[in-house]
């Protein structure tokens, strides 16, 4: 067990130590991973080639973390509002978009980028923060998994509390939403996944520098890397700096699934 | 009718948000690019309209699609499909067992490579694979013997595949594991009490017995999902060789297929179909695995 968990956060070890390599142990023979002497060179270097883009780099910070946020909250929001009537209610068409939402899933992202450029630029919001929201609120996946969860929910508990006079919201906030919280986490884990590592839409829905995403600012300062060394060293720090926020918002969260379930667990 | 629905508008109000952007951003774009299927479309003229033509050559005409991206892809999805479920499920419930503390951080060393892995695969396979004397896998075999030669791990055709399919193994602890894991913790522990005065003696049996029937929805769910991560795989073969397509097609898999008629030959009607053709594959997949997994009822 302990030697698997070692074999797969070798990512994390990797690009840690990549990051405060000097430059003469980024290319150095046979490869390295772990860094031999330390230093903050690379962070340096990003600092100086960010200072020279037009557009200040809070910006783009800011408009990750916004888009991450909101997006966060959105997809969990809009997911379980979703998720708890295919589960639990009857209602014409129901399965009908079950399987619409299980269809859609499946199908090959690539395919349908320009038309969806089209949708997008058909309603306005191109250039706008909404271009960012709206696009990764459909999360197909997030309203399975929810639905797959509040379907263990007994339905014996949710008539126990309509008959104490509770309507479908209380329902949802007070029953459904606690039992099902280590799928909500989930779902929020991955909405921040997606939400903060995104440069397709910066990169399809946005023409100004000023809506534009911190990935994608760094994707493009390290694209074209592959038989390059001016800039690897910015390139491995850019790599961490994009981690860090994943592994900080996964830890926080998994952390509240394992607690929240020890205590209670469905009965 | 309008009435009946009437009746149920909570439910249809609670959908709404959702199914709204899922309208816009999902259905239509598809819908969209099912239709461009029968067409010739190229991102810059009109579209025309073919018929079933583009479904004609892809089935009968398309030799690399026939001799390499259909057998690689179904070759693929036959071991990493079921192999990274199991493993998933397994590691899952191995992770359950563990206490409380140290759950979250192996946890997350599980789902490291799903965190990281556009950046994880250039970084870390690419010197662990590489194929002369100094990546870190061919330096091991060589020191201990195992192996004369350095090995081409990621160039050579034969062994491209095994190497995507291992790499693609260790990445394949994603959404369905974390859903499972949370599925296993999920149950209710008087359950095993129950089991144990009913006369379950090993962990086995309270897996089989216990565990897995409590657990099915999330079962379920990480069967799809491994389904769908599965048949999506693409990009992988292309990062580990270094070359696009991969070396003698070796490791050229339906997406890949999809994104050289798409981005690099601007055939965007039979992309269209490759990818409504992919569709019809996984959604049979799809149908055999609820059957394994689904309730009664569904």
């Amino acid at each position: 067990m302990l030697a698997i968990s070692v074999l797969m956060i070798l990512p994390i070890v990797y690009i840690f130590n990549n990051a405060f390599k000097p430059y003469h142990e980024l290319f150095v023979y046979p490869p390295t991973f772990f860094v031999r002497e330390p230093s903050v060179q690379n962070f340096v270097e990003l600092m100086l080639v960010t200072a020279n883009s037009i557009v200040p780099i809070s910006r783009y910070l800011f408009n990750s973390v916004f888009i991450a946020l909101l997006s966060v909250i959105g997809v969990t929001l809009v997911s379980v509002l979703c998720a708890y009537p295919l589960s639990k209610h009857d209602f014409p068409g129901k399965r009908f978009i079950f399987a619409a939402i299980i269809l859609m899933l499946m199908f090959t992202p690539e395919v349908i980028q320009i038309p969806r450029y089209l949708v997008v630029s058909s309603l306005g919001i191109l250039n706008t923060y909404w271009g960012h929201l709206l696009p990764a609120l459909a999360l197909p996946v997030g309203v399975f998994l929810l639905k797959q969860f509040i379907d263990q929910i007994p339905d014996s508990l949710l008539e126990a509390s309509r008959i104490d006079g509770a309507n479908e919201i209380i329902v949802l906030a007070r029953i459904v939403v606690p039992m099902s919280m280590p799928a909500i986490a989930t779902v929020a884990i991955l909405a921040f996944q997606n939400a903060w590592g995104s440069i397709d839409t910066s990169a399809l829905f946005m023409q100004d520098d000023e809506m534009k995403t911190f990935p994608f600012f760094l994707s493009t300062l390290t694209s074209n890397l592959a038989n390059n060394v001016a800039r690897q060293g910015a390139a491995a720090v850019a790599a961490l700096i994009l981690l860090v926020p994943n592994l900080i918002f996964f830890v926080i969260l998994q952390s509240k699934v394992i607690s929240t379930m020890a205590h209670s667990g469905i009965k | 009718m309008l009435s009946k629905a009437w009746s149920h508008r909570t439910s249809y109000l609670f959908i709404a948000p959702f199914l709204i952007c899922f309208m816009l951003f999902i259905v239509v774009p598809i819908v969209a690019s099912v239709c461009l299927s029968f067409t010739y479309y190229n991102g810059i003229e009109r579209p025309k309209f073919i018929g079933w033509s583009n479904y004609q050559y892809l089935i009968a005409q398309d030799l690399l699609f026939l001799k390499y991206a259909l057998p690689n892809t179904f070759k693929f999805a036959v071991i990493v499909g079921p192999g990274g479920y199991a493993a998933a499920f397994l590691l899952a419930w191995l992770i359950s067992r563990l206490r409380g503390g140290y759950r979250k951080w192996v946890a997350l060393a599980m789902y490291t490579p799903s965190l990281t892995i556009g950046t994880a695969m250039t970084i870390i396979w690419l010197p662990l694979l590489s194929g002369d004397r100094i990546g870190y896998l061919n330096s091991f075999l060589l020191k201990i013997g195992f192996i004369d030669v350095p090995k081409l791990w990621v160039t050579k055709p034969e062994l491209l595949m095994n190497s995507m399919i291992a790499v693609t193994l260790w990445s394949s602890m994603g959404v369905g594991f974390l859903a499972m894991l949370a599925g296993i913790l999920n149950v209710d522990k008087t359950l095993y009490e129950a089991g144990r005065i009913d006369g379950i003696r090993s962990h086995l049996q309270e897996l089989w017995y216990i565990t897995i029937p409590s657990m099915k929805p999330q079962m379920l769910f990480g069967a799809v999902m491994a389904i769908v991560t599965t048949f999506k795989t693409g990009a992988i073969g292309v990062e580990l060789s270094g070359q696009n397509p991969t070396p003698q097609y070796a490791g050229h898999l339906i997406v890949n297929h999809i994104n050289d008629y798409g981005f690099i030959r601007f055939e965007m009607g039979y992309a269209s179909t490759i990818s409504v053709f992919l569709l019809a594959f996984m959604y049979f997949a799809n149908k055999l695995s609820w059957r394994l997994f689904g309730s009664k009822e569904e």
